[in-house]
């Protein structure tokens, strides 16, 4: 099922959750709700799932729009953050709830419900704790039998709000991939919310960064990762470094010297310059390049951080060098950034 | 030949540093005085009114009991039960209902004004009644116009047990449901519930230990309740005495051994809802602990 979000506005006692805020999420597309806490991944969540009503703006399912649905018309499966299993019930009652609660015909037999709990409990690899209660099941089975429990209802759309955040980081990774092949094979249109921007980028076929109250952007891991297209979005996912530049005569400067990076579509004036730490060329002659004295120096794994002072300011940003590389013992260095990019200062 | 002093040694386990440990005579004293407290005040109360229900031998016990005076104030007591206990369990889970899971003006004012109770003296409730439904009261005539009669009847006492018990069940309702939130009921919903079936199916054994509890309490206080119902009642012998108000009756009439009698059933009453109790707070302690608080 297709799930259009358009011009979505939310605010709870006046205090605006979300601003204007458009999505389009393809059907049978697995999408990452990804932000620091605040950002209002939560909320868009809930208000797809019909948890909250939006303020303006209206949500699609498909066609129809669905804003004034109710949550149980609008046929979501929705996990939540801490499973909210029913803690009176066994397993199976846990997962057949959906389906028990029906009213007439499209009601199916108590033996078709308890059919259906042991195939999805196979599905999730929990075959044979028909019989447990929530309390009896570790975090990343109780995370199973949520998810078996929210696909009982044959959902239109799967929502997971924090599907891993409750779960150590062994079992978290475990679970990713074993979401991942759970809706390649179901194919259920799947969003779910994280803070955790490995998770994201790994799982989701398409990532929505967002950061309070609107989305910076959409789009892939790689166009995420490579293409940032907002300085949030260049802070938050990975690694980066910023810099304080001039644009002038199509270069770009640092105090009185060019560093060799040419910007002729840049506006002239004061920027900041992004790049990250590892996509950097070390240079031996400083002929237009950015040199700095090291300030610190760690090792990474595999791989060495250099903390370099840059000019009169003592700018400080990060590179990275193989842990072998000269260029660490040295007390300057000068480099040019692979790839980079400039966004005119606010 | 072994070491003495190793063979003389034996472990100490104190359960508590000696620094916080009171000396023995202290120790002695503090417990001395509990006891003896609660023997005095609580305990040879308890034994006298069993004493002196016994006093002149079980058949003049039994004869007490199925006085029909005696036995129309049990039928009162059990009517005015049945009925003010389950409209409190209705009221006391709206209540609840209403105070965890909704946010809305005028939320704290209900909380405190469903303690009242607590705070007023039984009596004036009763009174209170009285100014409302008296015959110079602010109803009075409309009442009377229409024939219908609440004072030192059946309504008025049932009206002012209902006042007096009716924060047991909400009190202990509201702290466990503030506790669990709204996630089990959200679940129920995203999976198609309605709100009778989430309510039903998921809030209503959720909070299962801790509603009987609060029964139990509203029903002994319901059972035992004196002032606010002596003031409505009329004291009207076979028509319109509780249990409590007979007791009086007969002890004012100097027939302790009959007033002892019923008063031995409200002691049994009052023993039952300590044993329940007890049993609760042992087998769902943890999910009790939370509602702690009168």
């Amino acid at each position: 099922m297709e799930v259009r979000v358009a011009n979505v506005r939310k605010e709870f006692e006046r205090f605006p959750a979300l601003h204007d805020v458009s999505l389009d999420i393809k059907s049978g597309e697995l999408i990452a709700l990804l932000g620091p806490s605040g950002s209002g991944k939560t909320t868009l969540l809930r208000l797809i799932a019909g948890l909250e009503r939006p303020t303006k703006g209206k949500i699609f399912f498909g066609e129809e729009d669905a804003s004034q649905k109710s949550i149980q018309q609008r046929n979501v499966g929705f996990v939540f953050q801490h499973y909210a299993l029913f803690r009176h019930m066994t397993v199976a009652d846990n997962i057949g709830f959906g389906l028990k609660v029906r009213h007439g015909p499209s009601r199916p037999s108590a033996q078709e419900i308890r059919r259906r709990a042991s195939e999805l409990l196979d599905l999730v690899q929990l075959s044979g704790l028909e019989k447990r209660y929530p309390a009896q099941l570790s975090g990343g089975q109780r995370q199973r039998v949520a998810l078996a429990r929210a696909m009982a209802i044959e959902p239109a759309v799967l929502l997971l709000d924090e599907p891993f955040g409750a779960l150590d980081a062994q079992v978290r990774r475990e679970l990713r991939r074993w979401l991942r092949d759970i809706h390649d094979a179901t194919g259920h249109t799947t969003v779910f919310v994280t803070h955790d921007q490995e998770e994201a980028l790994e799982l989701a076929d398409r990532v929505v960064v967002m950061s309070q109250g609107s989305i910076e952007q959409v789009g892939t891991a790689d166009e995420i990762y490579d293409t940032p297209n907002s300085p949030f979005v260049y802070g938050f996912i990975g690694e980066s470094s910023a810099l304080p530049v001039n644009v002038e005569d199509g270069q770009v400067w640092i105090a009185d010297r060019p560093i060799g990076l040419s910007a002729p579509q840049a506006p002239r004036g004061e920027a900041t310059l992004f790049f990250r730490p590892h996509d950097v060329d070390l240079v031996d002659e400083c002929n237009g390049c950015i040199a700095g004295t090291v300030a610190a120096s760690r090792r990474v794994a595999g791989t060495r951080r250099v903390e370099l002072e840059i000019g009169g300011e003592r700018q400080r940003v990060e590179i990275e060098l193989p842990v072998d590389h000269p260029a660490a013992q040295k007390s300057r260095v000068a480099f040019r950034p692979r790839r980079w990019k400039l966004f005119p200062a606010a | 030949m072994a070491d003495p002093e190793i063979k003389s040694y034996t472990p100490h386990h104190e359960s508590q540093s000696a620094a916080v440990t009171e000396s023995r005579p202290a120790k002695a004293v503090l417990m001395i005085v509990t006891f003896a407290f609660l023997g005095i005040f609580l305990l040879l109360p308890l034994i006298v009114v069993f004493n002196e229900a016994f006093a002149k031998g079980l058949g003049a016990y039994t004869e007490a009991l199925t006085n029909p005076d005696t036995r129309s104030a049990i039928h009162l007591t059990l009517l005015v039960a049945a009925i003010s206990v389950p409209l409190n369990i209705v009221f006391g889970v709206s209540a609840a209902w209403a105070i965890a899971k909704f946010e809305f003006k005028g939320k704290a004012f209900l909380t405190t004004l469903i303690d009242l109770p607590f705070s007023v003296s039984p009596v004036i409730s009763g009174l209170v009644y009285v100014l409302l439904f008296g015959a110079q009261g602010l109803f009075g005539a409309w009442l009377k116009a229409h024939g219908i009669v609440i004072l030192f009847a059946v309504p008025g006492i049932v009206l002012a047990t209902i006042f007096v018990t009716f924060p047991f069940v909400a009190r202990e309702l509201i702290p466990l449901m503030q506790e669990q939130g709204n996630g089990d009921e959200e679940a129920a919903l995203s999976l198609g519930a309605n709100g009778w079936q989430a309510f039903w199916y998921v809030t209503l054994p959720n909070v299962k230990w801790g509603l009987l509890y609060g029964v139990l309490l509203c029903n002994a206080r319901a059972m035992g309740e004196f002032g606010a119902v002596s003031v409505v009642s009329g004291h009207i012998r076979g028509l319109t005495n509780t249990m409590p108000l007979h007791v009086e009756i007969l002890y004012n009439e100097y027939n302790a051994a009959a007033a002892f009698a019923v008063a031995s059933l409200l002691a049994g009453l009052a023993l039952v809802t300590l044993v329940l109790k007890t049993l609760l707070e042992m087998r769902y302690g943890a999910e009790l602990a939370a509602t702690r608080g009168h």
